[in-house]
C-alpha cells in the first residue's frame, strides 16, 4: 500500500459516507422526538429507485434527488400516521416498509426499464463529479456535513431542538407546557425519511449512478447502529458515519486484491457493525420515551 | 360491543383484520399493475388457476407454503417473548448449509434435518447473548449477522462445496438422505413443517416453558417478580427460532428436487426469513394462524408461474402485494375502526 492507495481510500469513504450519515442524522432527530423506525432500508431502496426515474425523466440528477426526499417524505408521513396519531407499534411499519421496497423495486426495474435487477442510469442523469487521480469526489459530501452540522446545531441549540427533544424525553412536561407533541412527533418522523430519501436517491443518481434491486445493502440497520453508537448525536454520527464508510471502502478496495476470498472481505462491514454496537451499547442511553406512544390524560 | 366480537374462545377480530389487510393489499396490487400497463383481472386470474387450478398447482402451492411457515413460526416465537427476531434467514442458510455438508458424510435424512436444526439455532446464539448480556437490539444484530451469512454461503458455493461437474451450485444432497416425495415434486417437509407449527403452540400455550415465555413477553418486569426468569425466556425464543428456520433451510435443499443442492448465487435459498416475517404478522403471530397464512402466501407464489406465462406480469408483484398487507396489519385497531367508519355512514 502506497500513500496515494491511503488517499483513494480515504475518498472512497468519503463517498460511502453520505447515505449512512444521512439516515443516521435523520433517524437520531425522529428518534430524539420519540419515533422509532426500522423502515429506514426500504426507505433507501424506494427512493434510489425512484430517484432515477425522476433523474432519468428531467434528464438532471439535481432533480432526482428532490425525487428521493419527496418519497421519504411520503413513507415518513405514513410512519408517522401509524405510530404517533393512531399509536401503533413503532416497529412492524418498518417493517411492512421494507418488505414493501423488497417488491416494488426488483417489480419496478423489470417493469419500467425491462431489464432484470439493476439498470445503468444514462450520463445526463448522474450527478457531477469533481474528478481526482484518487477518484471522485461529490459534492453531496459537502450538502452531508452541512446537514449533519444544521441538524446537530437546531437541536442543541435552539428552542425548536429543546422542544423536540422534549417530546422524546418528557412528553407529559413537554404537553403540560403547551407543545404540540403529536405535531412536533409526526414532522420529525418526516424529517428523519426525507433525509434517508435524499441518501437514498444518492445512491442511484449520484454515487453509483445505478438501479440494483439489493442496492441499500443493510445500510439502512448500519446507519441505525449508527446512531446509537454517536449516542444519537447528529454531530458525532457524522465521524461514526465516516468509519462505516470506511469499513465500506476497504472491502470494496480489497475485494478486487484476492487476498482472501472475497465474500470474506465484503463481511467485514457488517462484522465491524457487530463489534462496534456490543462494544458501546450497553453505554448507550436511548431518549426516554423513544418507540412509546404518548397519549394525552 | 357484540359479545362475538371479543369471545374469549374464537376471537374472530384479527382473522378478520387478516382478510381485510390482504383484500387492500390486492387492490393496490392492481392499482399498480394498472399503473404499468398491465391488466392486474387476468393476472389474478392466473395467480388464483395456477395455485388452486390443477392437482400441480395445489402440490405447488403446499410446497412454497413450507419453508415460508418454519420462518414465520422464528418471527411468531420472537414476538412473543417480547422481541423482535429478524434473524430467521440467517439461520435458514445455515440449516441449508448444513444440510449439504452433513448429509454428504453421513447420508441420513434424520442427521441432515438435525444438523440443520442444530446450526440453525447455533447462528441465532450471538444475537441472542448479545442482546441478553450487552443490551444490543435484535434488529440490527439479526441483519448483521444475516449478511454475514449470506456471504458465508456464497463462498461455499464456490469454493470448498462447489459441484466439480456444475461449478455455480454445490454437491448434491445424495439419494439416501432425500425426503421422500409425496408427487409432484411435493415432499413430506410439509407434514414436518405443520407438525412444528402443532408443537410451537403446545410449547408456547400448554406447557410452563412457554408460559414464562409469553410471560416475559407481556411484561418482563412482572415475570420476574413472578418467579420467572426473562433472560432465559429470550435465550430459548431465540434457539428455539434458529431451530425451526435451520430446519426450513435444511428441508429446502433436502426436499426440492431436481436439484437437491444450492443453486447458483445462493437463488433457491434467498429471501424466505423476511417473506416469514410477513406471513406471522399476517398470522397474528399464531403458530395456527401461521398455518393458514402461511398457505395463502404458498399459493400466491404457486399462481406465480401461470402468472408469469399467461399475463407477462413479473412475479414481484407478489412481493408488492406482501409488503402492503403487512403496513396494512400494521395499522392498530383495523377492525374497530372499519366498525366505527361503516356504522357511522350506515345505522346512525
Amino acid at each position: 500500500m502506497n500513500p496515494g492507495d491511503i488517499i483513494t481510500i480515504l475518498i472512497m469513504s468519503l463517498m460511502a459516507m453520505v447515505p449512512i450519515v444521512l439516515t443516521s442524522v435523520g433517524a437520531a432527530w425522529s428518534e430524539r422526538a420519540g419515533v422509532v423506525s426500522i423502515g429506514y432500508e426500504g426507505v433507501l431502496l424506494m427512493s434510489a429507485f425512484f430517484g432515477a426515474i425522476f433523474a432519468e425523466l428531467a434528464r438532471n440528477a439535481l432533480v432526482g434527488l428532490i425525487g428521493g426526499i419527496i418519497v421519504g417524505l411520503l413513507l415518513g408521513m405514513l410512519h408517522g400516521v401509524l405510530t404517533v396519531y393512531l399509536k401503533g407499534d413503532h416497529v412492524i411499519p418498518g417493517i411492512g416498509i421494507n418488505l414493501l421496497a423488497m417488491g416494488v423495486v426488483p417489480f419496478g426495474i423489470l417493469a419500467y426499464w425491462g431489464t432484470a435487477g439493476q439498470h445503468q442510469l444514462p450520463h445526463d442523469a448522474i450527478m457531477w463529479h469533481w474528478r481526482t487521480p484518487y477518484g471522485e469526489i461529490s459534492p453531496m459530501i459537502i450538502v452531508t456535513v452541512v446537514i449533519a452540522v444544521v441538524t446537530w446545531w437546531v437541536l442543541f441549540k435552539t428552542p425548536l431542538g429543546l422542544r423536540v427533544r422534549a417530546c422524546g424525553e418528557n412528553p407529559e412536561a413537554a404537553d403540560a407546557l403547551g407543545i404540540n407533541v403529536e405535531k412536533y412527533r409526526f414532522w420529525s418522523t418526516v424529517y428523519g425519511h426525507a433525509l434517508a430519501g435524499l441518501g437514498g436517491a444518492y445512491m442511484s443518481v449520484d454515487w453509483l449512478g445505478l438501479v440494483h434491486k439489493t442496492m441499500s445493502g443493510g445500510r439502512g440497520f448500519i446507519a441505525l447502529a449508527n446512531m446509537v453508537f454517536s449516542g444519537w448525536n447528529p454531530l458525532i454520527s457524522l465521524i461514526g458515519g465516516w468509519l462505516f464508510g470506511f469499513f465500506e471502502a476497504l472491502a470494496t478496495w480489497l475485494a478486487p486484491k484476492h487476498i482472501i476470498p472475497g465474500q470474506f472481505i465484503l463481511m467485514l462491514p457488517y462484522i465491524m457493525t457487530l463489534i462496534i454496537v456490543a462494544g458501546i451499547i450497553g453505554k448507550a442511553r436511548p431518549p426516554k420515551w423513544d418507540g412509546k406512544p404518548y397519549k394525552r390524560e | 360491543m357484540r359479545r362475538s366480537g371479543s369471545s374469549p374462545l374464537i376471537n374472530f377480530k384479527p382473522f378478520v383484520e387478516s382478510l381485510i389487510a390482504i383484500l387492500v393489499g390486492f387492490i393496490i396490487g392492481a392499482i399498480v399493475l394498472i399503473a404499468f400497463g398491465y391488466n392486474p383481472l387476468e393476472a389474478y386470474y392466473w395467480l388464483f388457476i395456477g395455485a388452486l387450478g390443477s392437482t400441480r398447482g395445489i402440490a405447488s402451492t403446499l410446497k412454497y407454503a413450507t419453508p415460508i411457515m418454519l420462518t414465520a413460526l422464528t418471527f411468531a416465537i420472537g414476538t412473543r417473548t417480547g422481541i423482535f427476531n429478524i434473524g430467521a434467514e440467517g439461520s435458514f442458510y445455515f440449516g441449508a448449509i448444513a444440510s449439504v455438508i452433513f448429509t454428504n458424510l453421513w447420508g441420513n435424512m434424520w442427521f441432515g434435518l438435525l444438523m440443520g436444526m442444530l446450526l440453525g439455532a447455533l447462528w441465532a446464539l450471538p444475537a441472542a447473548i448479545l442482546k441478553v448480556y450487552r443490551g444490543v437490539h435484535e434488529v440490527i444484530s439479526t441483519i448483521m449477522l444475516n449478511w454475514i451469512a449470506w456471504f458465508f454461503v456464497l463462498w461455499l458455493i464456490v469454493g470448498p462445496y462447489a459441484n466439480p461437474n456444475d461449478p455455480n451450485k454445490t454437491i448434491r444432497i445424495p439419494e439416501a438422505a432425500r425426503l421422500p416425495v409425496i408427487g409432484y415434486g411435493l415432499s413430506i417437509a410439509i407434514i414436518i413443517a405443520v407438525i412444528a407449527a402443532i408443537l410451537t403452540y403446545f410449547l408456547l400455550w400448554h406447557t410452563t416453558m412457554g408460559f414464562g415465555m409469553r410471560a416475559s413477553g407481556i411484561n418482563q418486569k412482572a415475570a420476574r417478580y413472578g418467579g420467572m426468569n426473562p433472560k432465559m425466556a429470550i435465550m430459548w425464543s431465540f434457539i428455539i427460532g434458529g431451530l425451526l428456520s435451520g430446519l426450513g433451510g435444511a428441508m429446502k435443499v433436502m426436499g426440492e428436487g431436481p436439484t437437491y443442492a444450492i443453486s447458483q448465487g445462493g437463488a433457491n435459498i434467498y429471501g424466505f426469513g423476511f417473506d416469514g416475517i410477513g406471513v406471522s404478522l399476517v398470522g397474528r403471530n399464531h403458530p395456527l394462524g401461521i398455518i393458514l397464512s402461511a398457505l395463502f402466501f404458498g399459493m400466491m407464489r404457486a399462481g406465480t408461474a401461470l402468472m408469469q406465462v399467461n399475463a407477462h406480469v413479473p412475479l414481484e408483484i407478489i412481493k408488492v402485494i406482501q409488503g402492503i398487507i403487512v403496513i396494512t396489519v400494521a395499522i392498530p385497531g383495523l377492525y374497530d375502526l372499519l366498525v366505527r367508519a361503516f356504522r357511522g355512514g350506515v345505522a346512525q
